[in-house]
């Protein structure tokens, strides 16, 4: 195993880490809900009188998170999307199909799911994770994309 | 009146929780490939990330085990299942080889989206339509989005 000492940015994304982890602290204690990305979005697609609105807010307060933070403290974030269309389209319905059917993603497993010792989101995480390695492992080393 | 806070508030968590993505670096799809490609160059910032979202996650999810109800009202939704199922496997599974083809999962997709990505864009819509023949066509056996 070699490390990729250039990229890794620990206190940063421990930092941010924790950011994640009040964001989702503070939704749970004022509006109740686990904040689960996948799940709140999905709710978009048949849309119920009394829940679009909270969604839609969600949804823009992320969109908007970018330019929040020039405005405020200056800061640009990076996105690499190296993907052709082609894969983009491919890992964008897997992961919305994938999400539904395993009913959460990284937010609602992952953070929230681990931060509740769910055992159902640790069943979760390991197998997105898991697959998550393997996928780039072949992709990556044995096809070699 | 308290309705409109709410929605502001829905809107503030977001933002915040963008740039918590912003900041550790996760809004970056090569940085989510650099720690999925364990056999390669291995960046292990996500852990950094896992351990302090889920170090104050701990805390904030303790303190609402004692609550009965949400501050801008209604009751607590939080998931009470604890069966694991094939679809959650099987999901999770499907889930983490779209996360490991593009490094989108949708937290940041959305926040990309923001930054002016077009390819951002179209993995939004490519997850919504993922989403949807889910619904349509496997959601028979299982009520779906009840973890998040």
């Amino acid at each position: 195993m070699q490390i990729d000492w250039m990229s890794f940015t620990p206190l940063p994304s421990f930092l941010g880490g924790m950011i994640l982890g009040v964001a989702a602290s503070l939704y749970v204690l004022l509006h109740g809900r686990i904040l689960g990305i996948s799940g709140i979005i999905s709710g978009l697609l048949h849309p119920k009188l009394t829940d679009t609105a909270w969604r839609l807010a969600l949804v823009l307060g992320l969109v908007s998170a970018p330019f929040m933070a020039a405005l405020f403290f200056g800061i640009f974030p990076v996105v690499e999307i190296e993907s052709d269309w082609v894969a983009i389209v491919i890992a964008g319905l897997l992961v919305g199909f994938g999400a539904q059917y395993g009913s959460g993603c990284t937010s609602g497993h992952g953070i929230c799911g681990l931060s509740r010792l769910s055992p159902r989101s640790l069943v979760a995480t390991l197998s997105f994770m898991g697959a998550g390695f393997l996928t780039v492992f072949v992709l990556r080393h044995l096809i070699g994309v | 009146m308290k309705k409109h806070f709410g929605l502001v508030s829905q809107y503030a968590i977001g933002i915040l929780f963008g740039w918590g993505l912003i900041i550790s670096g996760m809004s970056n799809p090569e940085k989510i490939l650099g720690f999925l490609d364990v056999a390669g160059n291995w960046d292990p910032s996500l852990i950094f990330v896992m351990m302090g979202a889920v170090l104050v996650g701990l805390a904030g999810f303790y303190v609402v085990s004692k609550k009965t109800g949400a501050f801008f009202g209604g009751a607590l939704h939080i998931p009470t299942r604890k069966d694991i199922t094939k679809p959650l496997i099987v999901g999770s599974l499907v889930f983490g080889a779209g996360w490991g083809i593009a490094g989108f999962c949708p937290g940041p997709a959305l926040v990309a989206l923001g930054s002016g990505h077009l390819k951002a864009l179209v993995f939004v819509l490519a997850m919504l339509i993922g989403m949807e023949i889910c619904e349509r066509f496997f959601s028979a056996h299982q009520k779906a989005s009840d973890q998040g």
